[in-house]
């Protein structure tokens, strides 16, 4: 099934879709890196993002409230309360900021990431 | 019409008002402006000057609006200019380093200089002055390593001066000449408080102190000698003797000055030569100098409009010299007449020497107005005082009820915001009026209290006026027939009393249920928690059933409170603050074996630190073994019942606090309210547990217990009020039923019962007839409530250890059980505490 990617990106298998539970968040730790993946509503719709939140400097995005703003779906950080735009990372408070967005993909209900190195 | 060229000499608070007011009102244009200052940057907040010293930097306290305002303005700003001589013929100025500015007005804008008395040794190296960020440089510079600083001057300045010295971990004192403290502005019953306060801080105040010389010691130590013979050995001497205005370049370039000292103005801010203006200190209109911001500020606006020859050019006519402060943490202030020096008027005090606090009122000879005030230990009355002054509102019948306590607490004058007129001067550091406060809020139909704010200006300054604004606002609102908006936030118009109702009387049980039938979107990290909190207090489910845990906030979803590594901690509770050796012990083998840090929290229990979530279930499941319980640290919900040891040990109790207090724990426990509660039980009226500081408190009395509710501590520290007094067991926690059940139907969302309580209309009286006479029909629904909650009490971390669904959840990451590399604790003291980010960065930089 997998397409031929360059040698440096990669799919990861994360979780399966059950296991993050509707409009909530959980981590993972992928090839170092600890991402994410936030599921917007009670279906196939799963985000990843880069769990450092930058303004508590602490790794915690996935265990924020998930919702939207005027209509935009977001995520809230659990510490200061800053919302990233699921879509982008981008924090709706202060535009310079971001989250770094990962590519996701569902398959038969596995969670797969990409990831680059 | 040819630019005109304007040089302004002087960047301190009051010539830049003069450029910015030229920039609001569109005339740089027409307006060339120059801008001539010594000092070596653009001007600065001299009046939070002190906020230096907490950490604010120079850039901080920066008055202009964007680093380039001046340039961008087409303002020629020099600093580091410093104006030697005035030609007024030639009609231009010299600077120091010899360049040379034309003008065709000109406005001296120089302030003021500390007065430093003519002593022998005033100019040794440690005797300094306090008005510019240089000085307050010299004062970090020579305080480091020392050991005692003295003020010279007990007022204003020397007092601000005084806690900034004291900050820096000097021992400090203030030598007052007069015999009393801050002798222009308060009299001396207020003095002597002010004194108590002052010293109880660790200032030692030493007044009709009469300061001859300085002398130099050995090891660059200086001694201060009196008058009296005494003496004093200090490191730093801090002269606020007052200050002097600038005015030698006008002295120099013949200008008229004051009697009294000051270049002398008329009311149009216009020196003896039309083409001279002078404002703010260094100013002398009428014989007299202000040494304030706000008469400043109106010189410069009144100057503005003369020098662009305005059609209804502002006059200065003289200024009010009515202030607030907070002096070493104690608020002061004074109103016009402040020492009742008006000939037949009469002065109504109040002194509570118990909680040092001093109010005195200056009426008019017929009594009906107010002509002066003085607030010492107290200042919220402060704004409704100056309202009444300056708009000459006549005065209730029994005045002595607007300055002493009443029943219930804070003294209250009815003065509604309608009562005003539109010519009412609502904020007095701004100059801005009732009438252009209302006229803003409906020409650009602002419905939040910071747009009224940031347009209008009013509340910038001191910030007294602000409650003032948003009584306006909401009069304004309300009078439109819009709906002042308590709304939770955009996903529900309503408010959190009237979901509350939705979710009763519609038993809804969800949140998907209640967005969907009374809301809209898919909620937000406001209404989820919210609405969770409802759901608790109306069913009380668990709060991390699947139903419920995407709505709770990290705290809740996970029982413990969120560190800032991450990490979470853990509270057990300990009801009335009574442990067993048993469980102390057992704490002690948790918190060891996962290697957490200890501390004995300001609640009477227990906190254990740096636990990762992956551990929670399992150090939770130690504890639940020897008879531990959620302590519900991270909920919205009953903290603790703080209790002192009563009849059971103290030589003085009356009745058995303890037993009350565990018997209160236990049966409010878990219960989810709108913010959380505290409460407190004491043995006898010496208080040691702090009732009257708690949203409900229980005092043991010979014959029963009064009840408190409604106390704070915290942010804005608050005494309870008295509910019933003398009461039984039994009514205590009766009357506490209905009183907890009325506030987490009617409170807004994170408001405790504090603020809850200032707002309720009718305050402790009305409280009273609900809750005691129930005269709104509702108190056997409120126990019945109340007695639900308590019934379907289970401890949360039981069911949540127990439930493999819920304990699934508490993982670090879904993929791996490998802790989280990125907490890292570092030793401190005999534990550790989690390394700082500059401690681990770049260990983390690559996994980001
Ligand atoms: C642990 C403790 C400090 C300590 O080491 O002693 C503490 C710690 C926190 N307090 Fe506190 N407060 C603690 C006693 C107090 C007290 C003293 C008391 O309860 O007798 C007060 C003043 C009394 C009062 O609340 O009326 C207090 C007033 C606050 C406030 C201000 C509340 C207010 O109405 O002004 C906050 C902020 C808030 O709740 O919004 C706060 C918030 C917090 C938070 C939850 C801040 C946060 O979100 O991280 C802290 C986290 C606790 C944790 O991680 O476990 N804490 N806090 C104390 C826990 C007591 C307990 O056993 O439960
Ligand atoms: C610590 C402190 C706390 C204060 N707290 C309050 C308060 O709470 N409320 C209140 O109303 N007021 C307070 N004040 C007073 C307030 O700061 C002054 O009233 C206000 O700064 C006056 O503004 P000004 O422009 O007239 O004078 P300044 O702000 O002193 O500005 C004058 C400027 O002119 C410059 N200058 C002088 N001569 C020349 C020259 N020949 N050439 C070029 N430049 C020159 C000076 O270097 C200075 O920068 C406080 C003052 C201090 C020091
Ligand atoms: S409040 Fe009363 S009973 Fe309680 S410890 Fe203090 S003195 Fe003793
Ligand atoms: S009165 Fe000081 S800010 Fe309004």
């Amino acid at each position: 099934m997998s397409t031929a990617a360059p040698a440096a990106i990669r799919w990861y298998h994360a979780c399966r879709v059950e296991d993050i539970p509707p409009w909530c968040g959980v981590a993972a730790l992928i090839a170092g890196r600890q991402i994410a993946l936030i599921r917007e509503g009670e279906g196939e719709d799963i985000h990843a993002l880069g769990n450092f939140d930058p303004f508590s400097r602490a790794f915690v995005i996935s265990r924020g409230i998930v919702g939207d703003l005027g209509g935009i779906p977001v995520v809230a950080s659990p510490v200061y309360k800053q919302h990233f735009r699921l879509s982008d990372g981008v924090c709706v408070e202060d535009a310079q900021v971001s989250l770094p967005v990962y590519a996701v993909r569902i398959e038969h209900g596995d969670v797969l990431v990409q990831l680059s190195h | 019409m040819a630019q005109q060229r304007v040089v302004v000499v002087g960047n301190g608070m009051v010539g830049h008002r003069f450029v910015a007011e030229v920039v609001e009102q569109g005339l740089a244009q027409r307006l060339h402006l120059t801008v001539l200052g010594e000092e070596p940057r653009p001007a600065y907040d001299r009046v939070h000057l002190s906020e230096w010293f907490g950490g604010r930097s120079a850039d901080d306290l920066s008055l202009l609006p964007s680093r380039d305002f001046y340039a961008a303005n087409g303002v020629d700003f020099r600093a580091g200019a410093k104006v030697a001589a005035i030609d007024r013929t030639a009609r231009t100025v010299t600077c120091a380093d010899g360049s040379v500015v034309v003008y065709d007005q000109l406005v001296l804008a120089t302030g003021s200089r500390p007065f430093v008395p003519p002593l022998p040794g005033a100019d040794l190296p440690g005797c300094l002055v306090y008005r510019t960020i240089e000085d307050l440089e010299a004062i970090k510079a020579r305080a480091s390593g020392r050991r005692i600083g003295v003020v010279v001057g007990g007022g204003l300045l020397g007092l601000e001066a005084a806690n900034a010295i004291r900050q820096m971990g000097l021992e400090t004192h203030v030598v007052e000449f007069a015999p009393r403290l801050m002798a222009v502005q308060i009299d001396d019953g207020g003095s002597a408080i002010l004194r108590r306060k002052v010293e109880a801080l660790g200032v030692r105040v030493h007044t009709s102190k009469n300061t001859q010389k300085i002398e130099a010691l050995d090891g660059d130590r200086l001694a201060m000698r009196f008058a009296d013979g005494a003496s004093l050995e200090t490191d730093l001497v801090l002269f606020s003797a007052g200050v002097r205005p600038r005015d030698e370049l006008a002295k120099q370039s013949g200008l008229a000055m004051g009697t009294r000292g000051g270049i002398a103005v008329d009311d149009a801010c216009r020196t003896s030569d039309p083409a001279v203006f002078a404002i703010g200190e260094c100013a002398a209109h009428k014989d007299r100098c202000y040494g304030l911001v706000a008469p400043g500020y109106r010189m410069a606006e009144v100057a503005v409009d003369h020098i662009a020859a305005a059609s209804a050019p502002r006059t200065f006519t003289g200024a009010d010299l009515s202030t607030k402060l907070k002096l070493l943490g104690v608020d002061v202030g004074s109103i016009g007449d402040a020492q009742g020096q008006t000939p037949g008027s009469h002065t109504v005090a109040f002194t509570d020497s118990v909680s040092e606090v001093y109010r005195r009122l200056v009426l008019s000879p017929d009594r009906k107005h107010l002509i002066g005030a003085i607030l010492v230990g107290d200042g919220s009355l402060y704004g409704q005082l100056l309202t009444l002054f300056q708009n000459r509102i006549v005065l209730p019948e029994k005045v002595e009820g607007m300055i002493t306590p009443q029943t219930g607490g804070g003294a209250k004058i009815g003065l509604k915001p309608s009562d005003l007129p539109d010519t009412a001067q609502i904020c007095s550091c701004n100059n801005v009026s009732k009438g252009a406060i209302v006229g803003a809020i409906r020409d650009h139909k602002y419905t939040l209290v910071g747009d009224v704010i940031s347009c209008t200006k009013a509340g910038t300054g001191c910030g007294s006026c602000k409650t003032l604004v948003k009584d306006l606002l909401h009069a304004e609102l309300k009078a439109a027939g819009v709906e002042v908006t308590n709304h939770v936030c955009e996903h529900f118009k309503h408010s959190r009393q009237e979901l509350y109702h939705l979710v009763r009387v519609h038993k809804i049980t969800t949140f998907g249920e209640l967005i969907a039938r009374h809301g809209s979107g898919t909620g937000c990290d406001i209404c989820k928690p919210a609405v969770a909190s409802i759901l608790a207090s109306a069913w009380n489910e668990p709060v991390i059933g699947r139903k419920h845990a995407h709505l709770q906030d990290t705290n809740d979803r996970f029982l413990a409170n969120l560190q800032r590594d991450g990490t979470y901690s853990v509270v057990p509770r300990c009801p009335g603050g009574e442990i067993t050796p048993d469980q102390l012990i057992a704490l002690g083998q948790v918190a060891k074996k996962y290697r957490l840090y200890s501390k004995i929290t300001g609640g009477q229990r227990v906190d254990l630190f740096g636990a990762r979530v992956e551990q929670l279930p399992a150090i939770w499941e130690e504890l639940i073994a020897v008879g531990f319980e959620s302590g519900h640290a991270y909920g919205k919900s009953l903290r603790t019942v703080k209790s002192c040891v009563g009849t059971d040990w103290c030589r003085y109790g009356v009745q058995d606090s303890v037993g009350l207090a565990v018997k209160m724990e236990h049966r409010y426990k878990g219960l989810r309210s709108p913010h959380k509660l505290k409460s407190a039980c004491s043995g006898c009226a010496r208080e040691c547990a702090e009732a009257q500081g708690k949203d409900f408190g229980v005092i043991a009395t010979e014959k029963g217990y009064n009840l408190y509710v409604c106390g704070n501590g915290g942010m804005k520290p608050q005494h309870g009020v008295l509910l019933a007094g003398d009461i039984s067991e039994e009514q205590v926690l009766r009357y506490t039923d209905r009183f907890l059940m009325f506030y987490i139907r009617t409170a807004d969302r994170l408001e405790r019962t504090a603020s809850w309580f200032n707002k309720l209309e009718g305050g402790i009286e009305y409280l009273r007839k609900v809750v005691i006479e129930d005269s709104l029909g509702i108190c056997a629904e409120l126990e019945a409530e109340m007695a639900h909650v308590v019934a379907t009490y289970q401890d949360e971390w039981a069911t949540a250890v127990k439930d493999p669904e819920m304990r699934k959840r508490f993982r670090t990451f879904i993929n791996t059980d490998a802790p989280d590399p990125s907490i890292v604790m570092v030793p401190s003291r005999s534990q550790h505490r989690p390394a700082f980010w500059e401690e681990k960065e770049r260990q983390l930089e690559t996994v980001r």
